[in-house]
């Protein structure tokens, strides 16, 4: 996985609040076995019209918001459904930040699991933020992991919190099996144990 | 020692490493696989030269893109679809887990088949790639979705990187009116608690109207706890829980069951424990309900109107707005005279014998409204072998129902059975998401019996009134 330092980019706003993951991609686009190539139909129906012409009304069809990095997105983002498609789409259109007031719990971890940044801010710090990625192409925020830090375009600088294992992980790229296997002694032994503890299961 | 909660003991249990920050390796009893989520997760393996580390824990069947008309005996017609469904075949063989082939009379929706043949049983960890695992709950395991990098480290490690979360108690106290269901329950509490209510919680569901539930009601509630955000739901496993357990297929026999027991007894929540949240619900308030938006939490009694979006606060009242339109309806427009297309019944929330049961007392020597496409799905061979055998598939038949074969078919309508753009479907399923359950296409979610009720009426109606 890629290093995760600094995102320096625009910012598009989608206040809408419960996306669910079946926004972010609609089932048609779950038969494949492959993890790449989904950006383009990253929120699939709202993004096109009937006949496949892409919905001009559309945050990410608009030409400021075309290139977006970073998405501001109301509460409880990436309800439903735990499809890693959804952040896999979300990664391949080439968004690596994710600001909302509340994530959903399958869908924040598939993000991390795949090098982007979900971050929870409060509802005030939302509202600057979200303000701020109106703005359009101009607006270019600057979201910061080491420093835990967003800084808007006229220079507000908001912290942010984030846990210190996954921190590391997004950090350095780090692959979470090779980690675990790193403690097979454990697991060995946890299996030792129940074995003699529930030998039913 | 200090009082546990349920959640608390299964967890303590399975903790097989904890780092100082208090991240957990979370040991994995079961995992559960299907088609869709899996393929990355198997061809990951492949290309870091891993094996499955227990490939006698893990099961698998294709149930998402399955066709459910009998035609699927000479395989699937859609090539993508075709494709997942041979990945799993090929996965399942080279890997050496157990499977369920399309063909195989057990075979049916993961969640279904996993409780049928025993698999999941109580104090377990259980995981699929599937947001509706918590269904598992209902047996005292605890059990929720992961995305398929998950999916990849379980098959790899069997165990998951976790930190626990919060202990929450939904309690619905007293009994349940007539013509009010499982599903009336589960809906009920998401409407109180809101889509988000139960994010970075366990839920423990407990009271005398929970306890009353066969396992089929039980694994309804506890399936819909995602929907609520919730991590997992939970029900202490009791004499309805042994008595469903046992002599299943991979049930423990002889002396493992006794000593198994001995262990399940133990699983509840000690007085005194501590929930961080705590919902309490009367079940003589529940009333058979029905979702009038795109999301589960857009629930009301089928007595009520649509609501007026300016009636809601902050986010909620564009997102009202929003739902009310997609759902072509108006505000103050009362749910009984919301006239419907179509009726689903089936999946993983209600594709169980019970609910076949429930929908079909509604039905028996009654037709469908002339018009009205309705299909029965199954959750599993099993299940459909047993409705036949009961005499409910033709009840469900002589009533003009469709009589499809397993899967999970148009709950999200990954296979052929989805509704076309404006098309209005009263659905036993467990999301009104837009888009769900077709482009365009309007869910409106409810009860089995309630479900029936509007197959003969052809329009959103008060089961009550039936019986």
């Amino acid at each position: 996985m890629d290093k995760f330092e600094k995102v320096h980019g625009v910012a598009a706003p989608m206040p809408l609040i419960n996306i669910d993951t079946d926004m972010i991609i609609p089932k048609v686009h779950l038969k494949t076995i492959k993890r790449s190539g989904l950006g383009v139909v990253l929120f699939d129906e709202m993004r096109y019209h009937d006949d496949g012409q892409e919905n001009e009304e559309f945050i990410l069809n608009k030409p400021a918001y075309r290139e977006a990095e970073i998405l501001v997105a109301g509460d409880n983002f990436g309800c439903g459904s735990s499809r890693e498609h959804a952040p896999w789409a979300i990664k391949d259109f080439g968004i690596k930040v994710v600001i909302s007031t509340s994530f959903a719990d399958i869908f924040f971890n598939n993000c991390f699991k795949n090098g982007i940044l979900p971050i929870v801010v409060g509802a005030e710090h939302h509202a600057i933020l979200m303000d701020d990625a109106h703005k359009g192409e101009n607006a270019r925020m600057t979201v910061h992991l080491e420093d835990q830090q967003i800084t808007t375009s006229d220079g507000v600088v908001i912290d942010f919190e984030i846990d210190p294992h996954r921190k590391h992980c997004l950090l350095n790229g780090l692959d979470d099996i090779g980690l675990t296997m790193e403690k097979d002694h454990h697991i060995d032994k946890f299996e030792d144990h129940a074995s003699q503890a529930r030998p039913w299961v | 020692m200090s009082p546990k909660t349920l959640y608390d003991k299964i967890w303590d249990a399975h903790v097989a490493h904890e780092a100082d920050d208090g991240t957990c390796l979370l040991y994995i009893d079961r995992h559960l696989v299907h088609e869709v989520t899996s393929p990355q997760a198997f061809e990951g393996l492949r290309m870091a030269g891993r094996k499955v580390r227990a490939p006698e824990k893990t099961i698998a069947v294709p149930d998402h893109n399955v066709p459910t008309t009998p035609d699927r005996m000479n395989g699937i017609e859609n090539p993508e679809s075709r494709i997942q469904v041979e990945a799993l075949d090929k996965n399942a063989k080279d890997f050496g887990i157990h499977y369920y082939p399309v063909n195989d009379v057990r075979q049916g929706i993961v969640h279904i088949v996993g409780p049928e043949q025993g698999w999941t049983l109580p104090g377990m960890t259980v995981v699929c790639g599937d947001s509706h695992t918590a269904t598992h709950g209902a047996f005292g395991a605890l059990a929720h979705g992961i995305g398929t990098s998950e999916v990849e480290h379980v098959l790899a490690t069997q165990t998951l990187i976790q930190k626990k979360s919060k202990n929450m108690k939904v309690e619905i106290t007293g009994k349940l009116q007539p013509g009010v269901t499982a599903k009336d329950i589960t809906l009920a509490v998401i409407g109180e608690t809101g889509t988000a209510g139960g994010t970075g919680y366990v839920i423990e569901y407990c009271g005398e109207a929970i306890r009353d539930l066969s396992m089929e009601g039980r694994m309804t509630v506890c399936n819909m706890a995602i929907e609520g955000g919730a991590r997992a739901g939970l029900i202490a496993p009791d004499e309805t829980t042994f008595e469903y357990v046992k002599g299943r297929p991979h049930a423990p026999k002889g002396a493992q069951w006794e000593a198994a027991l001995t262990w399940w007894k133990t699983l509840f929540t000690d007085e005194g424990a501590h929930f961080d949240k705590v919902i309490t619900l009367r079940g003589e308030d529940i009333a058979p309900v029905v979702t009038w938006g795109t999301s589960p939490e857009d629930v009301l009694p089928i007595t009520a109107t649509v609501p007026n979006p300016e009636d809601f606060e902050g986010g909620k009242v564009d997102a009202a707005r929003r739902s009310i339109e997609y759902m072509g309806l108006k505000a103050g427009q009362k749910l009984s005279e919301v006239e419907i297309d179509t009726v689903f019944i089936g999946s993983c929330t209600n594709g169980r014998i019970e609910d076949l049961r429930a929908a079909a007392e509604i039905l028996k020597g009654k037709k469908i409204k002339d018009g009205i496409r309705a299909m029965v799905v199954p959750g599993s061979g099993l299940v459909r072998a047993q409705a036949e055998e009961e005499g409910l598939a033709d009840i469900f038949k002589e009533a003009g129902f469709e009589w499809r074969l397993a899967g999970c078919s148009m709950c999200l309508a990954m296979n052929p059975d989805q509704l076309q753009p404006g098309e209005r479907c009263a659905a036993t399923s467990n999301r009104n998401f837009e888009g769900r359950q077709g482009r365009g296409g309007r869910t409106h979610l409810l009860s089995p019996a309630m479900a029936a009720a509007a197959a003969i009426t052809g329009r959103l109606t008060d089961v009550r009134e039936m019986m």
